[in-house]
Parts: C-alpha cells; sequence; structure tokens
C-alpha cells in the first residue's frame, strides 16, 4: 500500500479548512463558503468507503498501517485501521457533510469559521480513531475538545459560556489522568506503540492505576454516571451542528477507548473493574432514563436519552463476549445515526419555531407531514424497535450481558421500558395532541435538503435494522481476536 | 407462494402508506383490500395443503443476525399452527380491510389507515411463520407498534394518545419478560431457534438456577418468563389494563387486533413452545390459575360496563383466560381451537358493534341505546349470532371449543383443573349474562338517544355487512366443521403432527352426563334471566346496585388496577426522575462538581485578591510580621 490512504483522510478536511480560513467570508459566498466544505467532506466520504471497500475482512492485523518518526526513539506517527475503528471512521466521514449541509441559514455570524471548526473536527476525529500510537491518540483525543468548545461557545444559546467552560473542565479533569497514564507506559515499557504494546504487555502490577487513569478520561467523554452532567448543558447551548457532531461522534470516541486500550492493553485490571462498570452503566440506563422522562426541553431530553444509550454500549463492551462487543459497536454506530437525526428534528422545528421546549408544540402532524413521518422513524429507531438498527445493538448487548449477570441484564432491561416510555411521550407531546398554539399553523415542512440529510440517516438506520451483516462481518474477526487475546493474557498471567 | 403470502400485505402497506395521496383514497382502499384478499386466498390453499398433503416446510429467506454462535435469518416456518394462524389472520385482516371501506368512509386519512392494517398483517403473519425467537420477537414489537398507531390513529384526541402509549408501554413490559426468556434461551442452549432449543430441552430439565437470588428451575424460569411477554400482549390480569383502553382507536382496529389476532399472539407463543411447556408444571399450574383469574374478573367487570366496546373488550380479556387455562391443562389444540372459533365470532360482534355506533353516529353507552332492532334488523341478527356462538349455545362454534376447554380441565385431574373447570362454568354463566345485557339494552326496551331521533338510526351500507355475514358464517359453523380436526382424538387423524407436543396423550375420556349438560344449561337458562333483568323488570338491578354499592364500584373502576398502578409505577417513577434530576444531578453532582469547585476556587482568590491592594506600607508590615515570626521561630528553637 504506497497510496497513504489513512494520511489523506485526515488531511483532506484540514486542507478544506486552510482554504476557507484565506477565503474572506461576505454575505453574498456563503454558499460557495458552503460548497468548499461539503466538497472536501464529500470526497473524504468517498474516500472513506474506498477504504472500507479494500478493507480485508478475514483479518485482525491493523491495515493501511504508516508508520514515520516523528521525534526520534520517542515518538512515531503510526495510524492503522482494523475492524474495530474502521466503521467509526465512516461514521465520522458520513456525519460530517450531513453537518455541514445541516448548517443554514439559522447561523448568521462567522460561517466561514463554523465550517473551518467542524473540518477541523472531522481532522482529529480520524486521527483518534485510526492512531496506532497514545501520544498521537491522545493529542487527536484532546484536540477535538478544542473546536467543539468554540462551536458551544461562539455559536451556542445564551448559557453557552458556562456550558463551554463546564464541557471543558469534565473533558480535561479526566485527560490530565491519561496523560500522566501514557507517560507512565511509556517509562515502564519504553514504547508508545499500541501494536508493540499489544504483544509485550504492560505489567499486571501497574494495570489497575493505568486502567483507572484512562477509565477517568473515558468515563467523562462516554459521558458515565455519574460524571455525565456536563453533556445535557453543552447539547442544549450547542448549535445543532455542534450537537450532532458532538452525540454522533464525540461520544463514541470513549466507546472506541474502552474497546482499544482498556480491554487490549488492560485486561487483569479490566477483569477487575468489570463489576464497577456494570454498575455504573446499569446506574446510568435507569437514573438517567427517569430523568429523560422529566425533560421539558427536546434537547435535553434527548441529551439524557444519549447517556442511557450508551450506558449500554459500556456495558456491552465489558461483558468481554463476541455479541456484547458487537452489539456495542453496532449500538454506537446506531446510535451515531439515531441522535445525529434527532438533533437535526429538533434542529428543524428550532429553526422555525425558536423553541425546544416540548409545551411549544402539539398537534403539528398535519402541519408537517413529512417530518411528522422521519421523525417517528428515528423515535422507534430510538426505543430500539426490531428491524432499526438500535435493535440489534441493544439486544445483543443485554443478551451478552444476561449470559454474564443476570441482575445486571434484568435492571438495564427495565431501561428498555422506560426508554419506550420517554420518547413516545415525547413524541405524542410535539406531533400529536390538539393545536393549541395557533403559531405552529404557519410552520412549513422539511425542504428539500432538510428531507435530504434525514433520508440520508433513515436509510441506513432502517438497512441495518433488517441487515446488519455488512457491519457485523466487518468488525467480527476483529473481535473476536481481541477477546481471544484478552483470555489469553488474563490465563497467562494470573 | 409462502413469502407473497407475507410479502403482499406490506406491498400494500408501502403503497397505501407512502403513495396514497396520489393514487387517492379509493385506489389505496382497493389495492389494500385486495392485495391483502389475495394473501388469505393463498393462506387457505396452504391451509389445505397443510390438512390434506402434510405439508411442512421451513423457508429461509435471508440472514438477520450472525453474531459469534447466534444465527438468526429471517424465515417462513409453515406447519400445523402457523398455517392456522394464517388463515385466521389474513381472513380477518381481508374481512377487516374491507368492512373499513364503509366505516372509515367519513375519515379524512383513509389511505393511512389502511397502510397500517396492511403493515400490521404483515407484522402478525411475520410473527406466527416465525422459526425463531427473535424474528417471533420482531413480529411480536411490530403489531404492538401497528396497535400503538392505529390505536392513537385519531391522534387529536387527547385520550386516544394517552391509551396508544399506555399499550405500546405496558406491552413492553410484557416483552421486557419475554426477552429476557429469549436471553435465557440463548444462555441455556446457545441458539434461539425452535427446532434445535427444542431438542435440547430434555437435556436441562433438572438444571437449576439461581436467578435473583431464588433458585428455580431452568425450564420453569424460561417457560415463566416467557408467560409474562404472553400476559403483556394477551391482556392477562396484572398486564391487562391497556386492552380496555384500546378501544379509543377505529371499531374495526379493535375487531382485528384487540379482538382476533393480536391479543391471541399470546397463546400462540405458549402453544408455539408446548415443547417446553409440557416439561414444567409449575408453568402450567400458574398459565391456569393466570388464565381462570382473568377469565373471571374480566367477566365481572364486562357485567356493570356501559361502553358497548368496553364490554366486548373485557369479554375478549376473559375469552383470552379461558384460551389460557386450557393450555395450562396441556389442552393445547383445545387452546388453538378456541383461538379459532373466537377469531370469528368475536370480530364478528365487534364489527356488528362498529355497525351499531356508526348507526348512532359515535355513540358508544348502551344506555343511550335500546329499543332499534326493528331498525336494524341485519345487524341485529348478525349479532344476535355472535352473541350465541361466544355465550357457547349449543351448536355454535363457541359451544364446541369453551366446552371442551371445561372439560379437558375437569379431565385433567388436578386440583387446580378442578377448581379452573368450576370457575370456567361460573364464568360462563357470567359471559352469558353480560352478552345478553349488551344485547338487550342495546337493541330491546325503549329508545334512550336524546341527541338523534330514532329515524334517523340507519342500516349499515352492504360494504360494511358483507364482511359481517362471511363472519357470522363462522361463526355458527366453524365450531361443528373443525372440530374433529382440530380436537378429535389423536389416533384418527394427526393434524397437528410434531407442531403441538404431548408428553402424555390427552386424556379420551368423557366427563359425567350431568358435567357436560351443565354449561349448556345455564347459558340457555340465562337468556330468560337477562331479559328479565334488562328489559321487563329494570329496577331489579338498579336495587341490586344500591344495595352493593361498593361492590359496583369495585366492578366499575375495574377493581381500581389503573389507580394503583398509576400510584405505584408511573407517578413514583415521575418523582423518582424529578428527585433525580433537579436534587441529584443539578444539585449534587455539580453542586460538588464543577459549579461547587468554581465556586470555591472563585471564593479563595477574592481573599487572595485582598492581600495585593497596592500599598508598600501593608507589604511592608506584612513583611514584618513574617520576619519577626521567622525570627521567633528560630530562636525559639
Amino acid at each position: 500500500m504506497n497510496f497513504p490512504i489513512l494520511s489523506s483522510l485526515i488531511l483532506l478536511p484540514l486542507i478544506g479548512a486552510l482554504f476557507l480560513f484565506f477565503t474572506k467570508s461576505r454575505n453574498d459566498n456563503k454558499i460557495t463558503l458552503k460548497y468548499v466544505a461539503l466538497f472536501t467532506s464529500l470526497v473524504n466520504f468517498f474516500l472513506s468507503i474506498y477504504l472500507w471497500f479494500l478493507f480485508d475482512q478475514t483479518t485482525s492485523e491493523f491495515q493501511f498501517v504508516e508508520d514515520r518518526i516523528w521525534i526520534e526513539g520517542l515518538i512515531n506517527y503510526k495510524v492503522g485501521v482494523d475492524g474495530i475503528s474502521i466503521l467509526f471512521i465512516i461514521l465520522t466521514t458520513f456525519i460530517t457533510p450531513l453537518c455541514i449541509i445541516s448548517v443554514n441559514n439559522s447561523i448568521n455570524d462567522r460561517l466561514n469559521e463554523l465550517l473551518i471548526a467542524i473540518l477541523i473536527m472531522e481532522t482529529f476525529m480520524i486521527g483518534v480513531f485510526c492512531s496506532l500510537d497514545l501520544v498521537v491518540f491522545y493529542l487527536f483525543f484532546e484536540a477535538g475538545l478544542i473546536p467543539m468548545f468554540l462551536i458551544i461557545g461562539i455559536w451556542g444559546g445564551s448559557r453557552r459560556v458556562y456550558s463551554a467552560f463546564k464541557f471543558f473542565l469534565f473533558t480535561l479533569l479526566g485527560s490530565v489522568l491519561m496523560l500522566v497514564a501514557i507517560i507512565s507506559i511509556y517509562w515502564i515499557t519504553g514504547t508508545t506503540d499500541v501494536v508493540k504494546l499489544y504483544e509485550i504487555g504492560v505489567d499486571t502490577k501497574y494495570q489497575n492505576l493505568l486502567w483507572l487513569a484512562f477509565f477517568s478520561s473515558f468515563a467523562v467523554k462516554t459521558p458515565m454516571w455519574p460524571v455525565h452532567t456536563w453533556l445535557p448543558d453543552a447539547h442544549v447551548e450547542a448549535p445543532t451542528a455542534g450537537s450532532v457532531l458532538l452525540a454522533a461522534i464525540l461520544l463514541k470516541m470513549a466507546g472506541y477507548g474502552f474497546i482499544r486500550f482498556s480491554l487490549g492493553l488492560f485486561p487483569t485490571a479490566s477483569e477487575i473493574f468489570t463489576p464497577l462498570i456494570y454498575t455504573l452503566s446499569v446506574i446510568a440506563i435507569i437514573f438517567t432514563s427517569l430523568i429523560a422522562l422529566m425533560q421539558e426541553d427536546m434537547k435535553k431530553l434527548i441529551a439524557y436519552s444519549s447517556i442511557a444509550h450508551m450506558g449500554f454500549v459500556t456495558l456491552g463492551i465489558f461483558t468481554i463476549q463476541q455479541q456484547g462487543i458487537e452489539g456495542s459497536i453496532i449500538q454506537m454506530i446506531s446510535h451515531g445515526l439515531v441522535s445525529a437525526a434527532l438533533f437535526l428534528c429538533v434542529g428543524v422545528v428550532y429553526d422555525r419555531m425558536h423553541s425546544r421546549l416540548i409545551n411549544t408544540y402539539g398537534g403539528i402532524v398535519t402541519i408537517v407531514p413529512k417530518y411528522s413521518v422521519l421523525f417517528m422513524i428515528f423515535t422507534l429507531a430510538a426505543l430500539g424497535l426490531p428491524g432499526t438498527s438500535g435493535f440489534v445493538g441493544e439486544f445483543l448487548i443485554l443478551m451478552a450481558a444476561f449470559k454474564d449477570n443476570f441482575l445486571v441484564a434484568v435492571l438495564a432491561s427495565l431501561g428498555v421500558i422506560i426508554g419506550a416510555a420517554y420518547m413516545l411521550w415525547l413524541y405524542k407531546r410535539v406531533i400529536f395532541g390538539k393545536l393549541i398554539n395557533s403559531d405552529l399553523k404557519k410552520m412549513i415542512d422539511l425542504n428539500k435538503s432538510e428531507i435530504f440529510t434525514l433520508s440520508c440517516l433513515a436509510i441506513p438506520t432502517l438497512y441495518f435494522g433488517f441487515y446488519p451483516d455488512p457491519l457485523i462481518n466487518t468488525i467480527e474477526v476483529s473481535i473476536s481476536d481481541l477477546i481471544n487475546n484478552y483470555n489469553f493474557k488474563i490465563v497467562s498471567k494470573p | 407462494m409462502e413469502i407473497s403470502i407475507l410479502a403482499l400485505p406490506l406491498i400494500a402497506s408501502i403503497i397505501s402508506g407512502f403513495f396514497g395521496k396520489h393514487i387517492g383514497d379509493r385506489n389505496s382502499e382497493i389495492v389494500t383490500s385486495l392485495l391483502v384478499s389475495i394473501s388469505a386466498i393463498l393462506s387457505a390453499v396452504v391451509f389445505y395443503e397443510v390438512i390434506f398433503n402434510q405439508y411442512d416446510e421451513n423457508i429461509i429467506i435471508a440472514k438477520w443476525i450472525h453474531s459469534g454462535s447466534l444465527e438468526v435469518n429471517w424465515s417462513i416456518k409453515i406447519d400445523s399452527l402457523s398455517a392456522v394462524m394464517l388463515v385466521v389472520v389474513t381472513f380477518v385482516s381481508a374481512l377487516v380491510h374491507i368492512y373499513s371501506i364503509g366505516y372509515m368512509s367519513h375519515d379524512p386519512h383513509k389511505p393511512r389507515f389502511m397502510a397500517y392494517l396492511s403493515l400490521f398483517t404483515f407484522a402478525m403473519l411475520m410473527l406466527v411463520t416465525a422459526d425463531n425467537f427473535i424474528q417471533l420477537f420482531f413480529g411480536w414489537e411490530g403489531v404492538g407498534l401497528c396497535s400503538y398507531f392505529l390505536i392513537g390513529f385519531w391522534f387529536k384526541k387527547e385520550t386516544a394518545n394517552a391509551a396508544a402509549i399506555k399499550a405500546f408501554v405496558v406491552n413492553r413490559v410484557g416483552d421486557f419478560g419475554f426477552a429476557l426468556g429469549i436471553f435465557l434461551i440463548f444462555y441455556l442452549f446457545g441458539t434461539v431457534n425452535y427446532s434445535e432449543v427444542f431438542d435440547q430441552i430434555p437435556t436441562i430439565i433438572d438444571k437449576k438456577l439461581i436467578f435473583l437470588g431464588i433458585q428455580i428451575k431452568a425450564i420453569d424460569l424460561i417457560c415463566l418468563l416467557l408467560f409474562v411477554g404472553a400476559m403483556g400482549k394477551s391482556a392477562q390480569i396484572l398486564l391487562h389494563t391497556w386492552l380496555p383502553d384500546a378501544m379509543e382507536g377505529p371499531t374495526p382496529v379493535s375487531a382485528l387486533i384487540h379482538a382476533a389476532t393480536m391479543v391471541t399472539a399470546g397463546v400462540f407463543l405458549v402453544v408455539r413452545c408446548s415443547p417446553i411447556y409440557e416439561y414444567s408444571e409449575l408453568a402450567l399450574n400458574i398459565i391456569t390459575i393466570i388464565g381462570m383469574s382473568t377469565a373471571f374478573f374480566a367477566a365481572s367487570v364486562a357485567l356493570v360496563q356501559t361502553d358497548i366496546k368496553k364490554i366486548i373488550a373485557y369479554s375478549t380479556c376473559s375469552q383470552l383466560g379461558y384460551m389460557f387455562f386450557a393450555a395450562g391443562v396441556g389442552a393445547y389444540n383445545v387452546a388453538m381451537f378456541h383461538l379459532f372459533t373466537h377469531a370469528f365470532f368475536k370480530a364478528l360482534l365487534f364489527l356488528g358493534s362498529g355497525s351499531v355506533i356508526h348507526a348512532f353516529r359515535d355513540e358508544q353507552n348502551i344506555n343511550n341505546m335500546g329499543g332499534v332492532w326493528k331498525k336494524l334488523p341485519f345487524t341485529y341478527t348478525l349479532m344476535i349470532i355472535g352473541t350465541l356462538a361466544l355465550t357457547g349455545f349449543p351448536m355454535l362454534s363457541g359451544f364446541y371449543s369453551k366446552d371442551a376447554i371445561i372439560e379437558f380441565a375437569y379431565l385433567s385431574g388436578t386440583t387446580t383443573g378442578y377448581y379452573s373447570a368450576g370457575i370456567g362454568i361460573f364464568t360462563a354463566f357470567l359471559t352469558s349474562i353480560y352478552s345478553w345485557r349488551l344485547m338487550f339494552k342495546t337493541f330491546h326496551g325503549e329508545y334512550n338517544n336524546k341527541e338523534i331521533k330514532i329515524e334517523e338510526t340507519h342500516e349499515s351500507p352492504l360494504v360494511m355487512l358483507i364482511p359481517l355475514i362471511i363472519l357470522s358464517i363462522g361463526a355458527i359453523f366453524a365450531g361443528f366443521v373443525f372440530k374433529e380436526l382440530f380436537i378429535g382424538s389423536q389416533e384418527l387423524n394427526n393434524f397437528w403432527k410434531e407442531s403441538i407436543f404431548f408428553l402424555e396423550p390427552l386424556s379420551i375420556e368423557h366427563p359425567p352426563l350431568w358435567f357436560l349438560l351443565l354449561t349448556p344449561t345455564l347459558v340457555v337458562l340465562s337468556i330468560p334471566l337477562a331479559y328479565y333483568l334488562f328489559v321487563k323488570n329494570k329496577n331489579l338491578p338498579s336495587q341490586f346496585v344500591n344495595v352493593n354499592k361498593p361492590l359496583y364500584e369495585f366492578l366499575l373502576n375495574k377493581w381500581y388496577f389503573d389507580e394503583l398502578y398509576d400510584i405505584l409505577f408511573v407517578k413514583s417513577s415521575k418523582k423518582f426522575g424529578l428527585f433525580l434530576w433537579k436534587i441529584f444531578d443539578v444539585k449534587f453532582i455539580d453542586g460538588f462538581g464543577p459549579d461547587g469547585i468554581s465556586e470555591v476556587i472563585k471564593r479563595f482568590s477574592i481573599k487572595a485578591n485582598k492581600f495585593q491592594s497596592g500599598y508598600i506600607y501593608q507589604y511592608a508590615f506584612v513583611m514584618l510580621l513574617g520576619f519577626s515570626a521567622l525570627l521567633t521561630f528560630l530562636i525559639l528553637k
């Protein structure tokens, strides 16, 4: 493989951002700016599909590896993909163009800068998912915070500064510990190369502390209970595009991190801390679902439901079973599609009525029929109806959890009941009922670009619900090897 | 052919749902009715093949979920059991489609309605033809979804929306148990395909598990968990609360979903899993008890309700109870037989009541009806047939199936068997009373409606009556014709083959003659009794009500289940949710987390700020203090 496809994926959005940076933002060239950004991200998307096409599903080896010396003897710029990471890259390149399309007239100020932030964000996210060196991973992982921080802080709502700082405080706190852990790994093993670390392993006596340090960073980003409170605030204040990126991609970095690093590098510690993860996941699922039930703000409701959904993900990962981890990855992909769509759906009505409060709406089904249909599809996917991708992930996770621990599976399944209640209740209050607020009569149904973006998200949601094979085939071998390695390391190092 | 049975309703649904606006109301109605009718005819062909040519097939259409050892396919399994269900579902569905053309003629959203009906049919067919538990679950949730759409079809009605959500969420509670049952099956057997699971059942009979601190036999646990799902879908006591509320939906929906097909899915599940249930005495006993409790409970509530549809809904609940206790005493084939006959007469009753409601322009209270039997001769006659069949009047379909249930309960020879036979007979009597109460109050006595004049009530159009007539033929003859096939002795014909499993062959003895005659006698006698109570001497029931006020209130309020659940689950989870949000998240986590820390830092820095006053003499003073303190320290040391 001579063509550095992964580096191209990482750099392309950056080049697009540079273009935008040197273009003066005027009122009359807004469309052009959007097209430049869209074009860049679309090229990236097709490139990533090509990557998927070239990807060899029969091996768990890292593919398309690029290894360049960055700082002699210390850090190598090393990237590569396996079955676990490739789907996240495609998710990123798929969501970004949709995000750019969704940036519409509601953003008047600094459109140029917003597009730059989105593109840079894409670069960092792809970087996270394909870096094979801990330092490089850390850099991308943390750098991703900055554009998000800016998106919330500049284009956000009225309490944007508070939310942005809360977001930053929480996430940075965890990350600092991870940095310390990465440095210690270097001192202990002499390398930060993930592939080498997989081979030589990390000494058991250090694993617990290192695991906790990584955990503190991932737990905040997931977010797991009780460090989740930044997410609802961040979502509420973020502009639609920000919410979409945050929910669809940013939250997945941690889930990916758990699989790649916590399980991969510290199996013994993972084994020890599994009960902790189970407890926190179950609490997250039940508590945040109950909180979601009581929300009056649509975005907050979906944000809380995201926390519950990510609770399923962490639960599934630490079952360390084929169904559990495959379920978790499918759940993440599905949540990426569905939560993105739900935030876009909220954005649609927000653009028209400038309110996110549920009680502003009601009885709009005849006024905006197309919107109602698409919103319904995503509502159903969010509550995990069979035939949508949400079901496949959730069901596999619960199935695996049940094998491991009856109580955990029973409690987690309770979340499925509450999930149905809050999603259907939300839908009912927004779409059905009597039309009381007469301002709603002026609402316009979806325009073409909105239909396009939402359909782009609806099609894979349904397709993978009926036929998840393309996803499962891609990740299958990598996960079974991961589990084998994991079990081998546990047995060989008692 | 099998694929088209399933595909046609789906295609119909897509055409009507997405292109309804383009092709127009009438065309959507025709397309959906036609395609579902073709599907019904094809099902009849399959049924014929199964009866006479022992047709048995498992068609795999595509892969669905393959993960590790889990392999789930989209499939169509045709055997005796699914063939019966195919016929019931597609026939009733086709008739309801046709009936809806008339019933919904004034509704502005016809294509949407027809699309939901067809989609429901598709989901129900997926459910009955599954060859594994997960596809069954797909259909299970799919029919639940369509039921949700259809109950809430009149989306402007708050009550309809609330009922729709209630139906879905209560069903989810059942599904919770069902899903756990599937997880347990996968945990024990490593597969979810029926045939593989059933083959392995004998190997785990003595296996015990610790489940949530309770030691229980694995097989009992599987059966009980699956049964929780069945209870939800089939509206058995404890999880029944959604069914009466579901009557908010249009009447054709009640006939199709909440009487003939979807609610019988629970019974189907238990019968389908007979190879598991046969080994679990505990589960079978619980099913019998739940079944007979539901039968009795629902019948008692039906006695005092005044909404015509709610009475029939409780009646459905009660009849489903009968099916369950038939299954509970091991007479799965009898349960299926009652399911089969019930589909005809209950759909007939619902559609008939729809015709009445139509005639009275959306009046549903039977106290506001009466005396119209001459005005609605066809509806009246057809509903009489339905009522006779439901109550088990000799020679009509309900007679064969319901009496068979009571007989088998008696013959099972166990204590629960005797109890349930007794309660079954008493409930049959109650059934007869409340059914005739409905008939007499609706059609006889004085005309009580103040809104519209009696002259304005009108008979329904032909498009509504024809389905009723077809159903009434079924209600009369289905029992007599199919008796031998469904519940005849197993030596003579082996219709069910492997689809139903009996550990020991069912008893072929007959109960004593007095026992056989007991139920029909009560049923026949109750007709003049009901006539006397509800037409001739109306004071007697009201006097009875006055004397037994608490009992009446208790029944009228449906044993206060809704109120109890509201306090126990709905209100408390809302309160707890609010607590977690406002107190725990905002006050506690944020208070001690980011907000608290930044507050502390802020206060500290304000204090620290004061040190930097900018006055030299203050700095000098502090320096002096420090210097002397240091000096003192050094000297003292």
